[in-house]
């Protein structure tokens, strides 16, 4: 059993990468940039969901970090030269003006950074609870944003960066979010991911069974805020531009849509609804546009796809209110077990 | 095992412990009974370090719990079985037991008490894979009873285990309670129920506002008049 699992893991791998190549090959740039929204949709939706759906700490300040992220990555990578021509209002701090890093470094560096401002949020907003919570949490968010505005001689202020490299492609997203998918269905099943459900479920029996509250809230936090930084600098890194406005409430809002819909403390959703929504997102454009019926002319409304999306969510809360997927997830034993019992079972009747 | 020495709590401006003093010698069922917001539960908090205390000491196989966390306080081998159950109620009872062990970490012993578990509960055996929420509030008391297992302790605290319960399943979680001290665990039991714990206890306190008002034998105290009078609900 345990050797069909791993050939299945390798074979799922396999074909992974394969599909991605295809993609590579045969998509225009339009799809994939959509296919890398996915991917970095995953990892946010991912992050997202460990430190609301997981640790059960109701948080909404995610836009924040990935603007700590994207401009931690986008002022790493930005080259001298580029720089100067941003930073025409004001000169750039002068110890960033020199730098140039290459695109991994930059990541990691835009994930420590925005873990070390999660962990200075997180500190003192963590001992307030569920609405207090995601209020403090929302405020946060802002205040990066209102920030990043006015430090004009280190964030360019409201005109952003421009002419950002854009190392970003399919296999770093991806890459990224397979390993996001790995590092949390490893930390879920071990005893950390434990102990965040405990909190989630009931805090004062967790602190009786010996969790400490105080250092898993913040640890979970503070991991949901490096995966959220190195999310938003793979953004940066494929947009090629940013600026604070990008990193307003309804980009946590979107995220916050894919862990609901796929479902509160499920990674299996989380990927699924990121992939099904990001999609969506793109091909419901149709609806902000005018719709022409032949013999009725309906003039397009913009954002009416928002529209469509807030009633879907309303609905998956009235109807599914646990999601897509609940807090399940997609095992390979459940995958044997529902295609090949029919089979197996057949067999032990001839027999 | 465990000595309370003149422990002063307050909350606010309330002074909930008024002084107290409690001696837990081992292997023995000790009981404190009282009514609502005499300080049972603040008592038990207290020694589980979940809340600070202005005065006093609390000493435990001769060292002060003060100064310790929570987490160690599990660590050192005492557990508290919060009141109203408090179990898990997404996670399957095997994952509540399993987080019973968080302090832990010899697997073979985790896995040996796992069976101990089961052994004193069948019924949880039956529904390791079942949702905790979703069983009856007498299968949950006895999941949280477990769970307080889990943690192999010398001195199981329980803040009381019969509240809501059918009187059937009240006399079912006092038998396991005499179980369970049978293999050498010291009890210390919070109860509303003053008939029953007095019953089982080798030694009970009556707190009344912060202060103990009487101590004596179990048997001794069913008897007292004015015991009978308070908490028995016989008066003459």
């Amino acid at each position: 059993m345990k050797n069909t699992k791993r050939i299945l893991n390798i074979i799922s791998i396999i074909a992974l990468i394969g599909l991605l190549f295809i993609f590579e090959q045969t998509f225009d740039s339009y799809k994939m940039r959509i296919v890398n929204l996915c991917g970095i949709y995953v990892i946010l939706g991912l992050s997202l969901n460990l430190i609301n759906g997981f640790t059960g700490l109701f948080s909404l300040g995610h836009a924040g970090f990935m603007a700590v992220g994207a401009y931690t990555a986008g002022l790493l990578t930005l080259s001298p030269a580029m720089k100067q021509m941003n930073f025409f209002m004001k000169p750039i701090v002068p110890f960033l003006a020199e730098v140039e890093w290459s695109f991994l470094p930059a990541l990691i560096m835009a994930g420590l950074v925005t873990a070390l401002i999660g962990f200075l949020i997180g500190a003192p907003a963590l001992k307030l609870r569920d609405d207090y919570l995601a209020i403090a949490t929302l405020g946060f968010g802002e205040i990066i944003r209102v920030v990043f505005t006015n430090t004009q001689s280190l964030t360019n202020g409201a005109l952003g960066l421009k002419g950002l490299p854009t190392h970003t492609n399919i296999w770093w997203t991806w890459g990224i979010a397979f390993i996001t998918i790995l590092f949390m269905v490893f930390l879920i099943k071990g005893s950390y991911g434990k102990a965040f459900k405990a909190i989630r479920e009931d805090e004062i029996a967790a602190e009786a069974m010996g969790i400490s509250l105080f250092k898993h809230k913040v640890m979970a936090f503070t991991m949901g805020a490096f995966l959220a930084g190195v999310g938003g600098a793979l953004l940066g890194n494929l947009l090629g531009t940013i600026d604070p406005n990008m990193f307003r409430f309804t980009l946590t809002f979107n995220i916050l849509l894919i862990v609901v819909l796929g479902g509160i403390g499920s990674i299996t959703g989380t990927v699924i609804s990121a992939v099904v929504v990001t999609v969506a997102m793109e091909y419901l454009r149709v609806l902000d546009e005018a719709i022409n019926l032949g013999f009725i002319r309906i003039e397009g409304i913009p954002g009416m796809r928002m529209v469509v999306f807030s009633l879907l969510l309303m609905i998956v809360i009235l109807f599914y209110q646990n999601g897509l997927m609940g807090s399940n997830e997609f095992t390979w034993d459940w995958f044997l077990e529902k295609k090949f019992l029919k089979k197996s079972g057949k067999k032990e009747v001839k027999q | 095992m465990l000595e309370i020495k003149n422990l002063n709590v307050h909350y606010g401006g309330i002074h909930a412990l008024r002084g107290i003093h409690i001696d837990i010698p081992e292997n023995k069922i000790i009981t404190l009974i009282g009514a609502n917001g005499a300080g049972k539960s603040t008592t038990l908090r207290s020694i589980m370090g979940l809340t600070k205390s202005s005065e006093g000491s609390i000493q435990y196989q001769g060292e002060s719990l003060l100064k310790y966390k929570t987490k160690d306080i599990v660590e050192k081998g005492i557990v508290l079985v919060p009141e109203g159950r408090r179990i898990f109620p997404n996670l399957t009872v095997e994952e509540n037991l399993i987080l019973g062990a968080y302090s832990r970490k010899d697997k073979a012993g985790i896995a040996k008490d796992m069976e101990r578990v089961y052994e004193l509960f069948p019924r949880l055996k039956e529904r390791s894979w079942q949702k905790a929420g979703t069983m009856s509030g007498g299968e949950q008391q006895m999941l949280a009873v477990g769970r307080g297992l889990m943690s192999k302790p010398k001195l199981l605290m329980m803040d009381e285990p019969s509240l809501g319960l059918a009187p059937l399943l009240v006399k079912e979680i006092f038998s396991i309670i005499k179980e369970i001290h049978r293999q050498g665990v010291t009890i210390l039991l919070i109860e509303q129920n003053a008939k029953a714990s007095l019953e089982i206890a080798d030694y009970g306190y009556v707190l009344e506002t912060g202060s103990i008002v009487l101590e004596g034998k179990g048997k001794d105290l069913l008897t007292n008049e004015e015991v009978k009078k308070a908490y028995l609900g016989e008066a003459k």
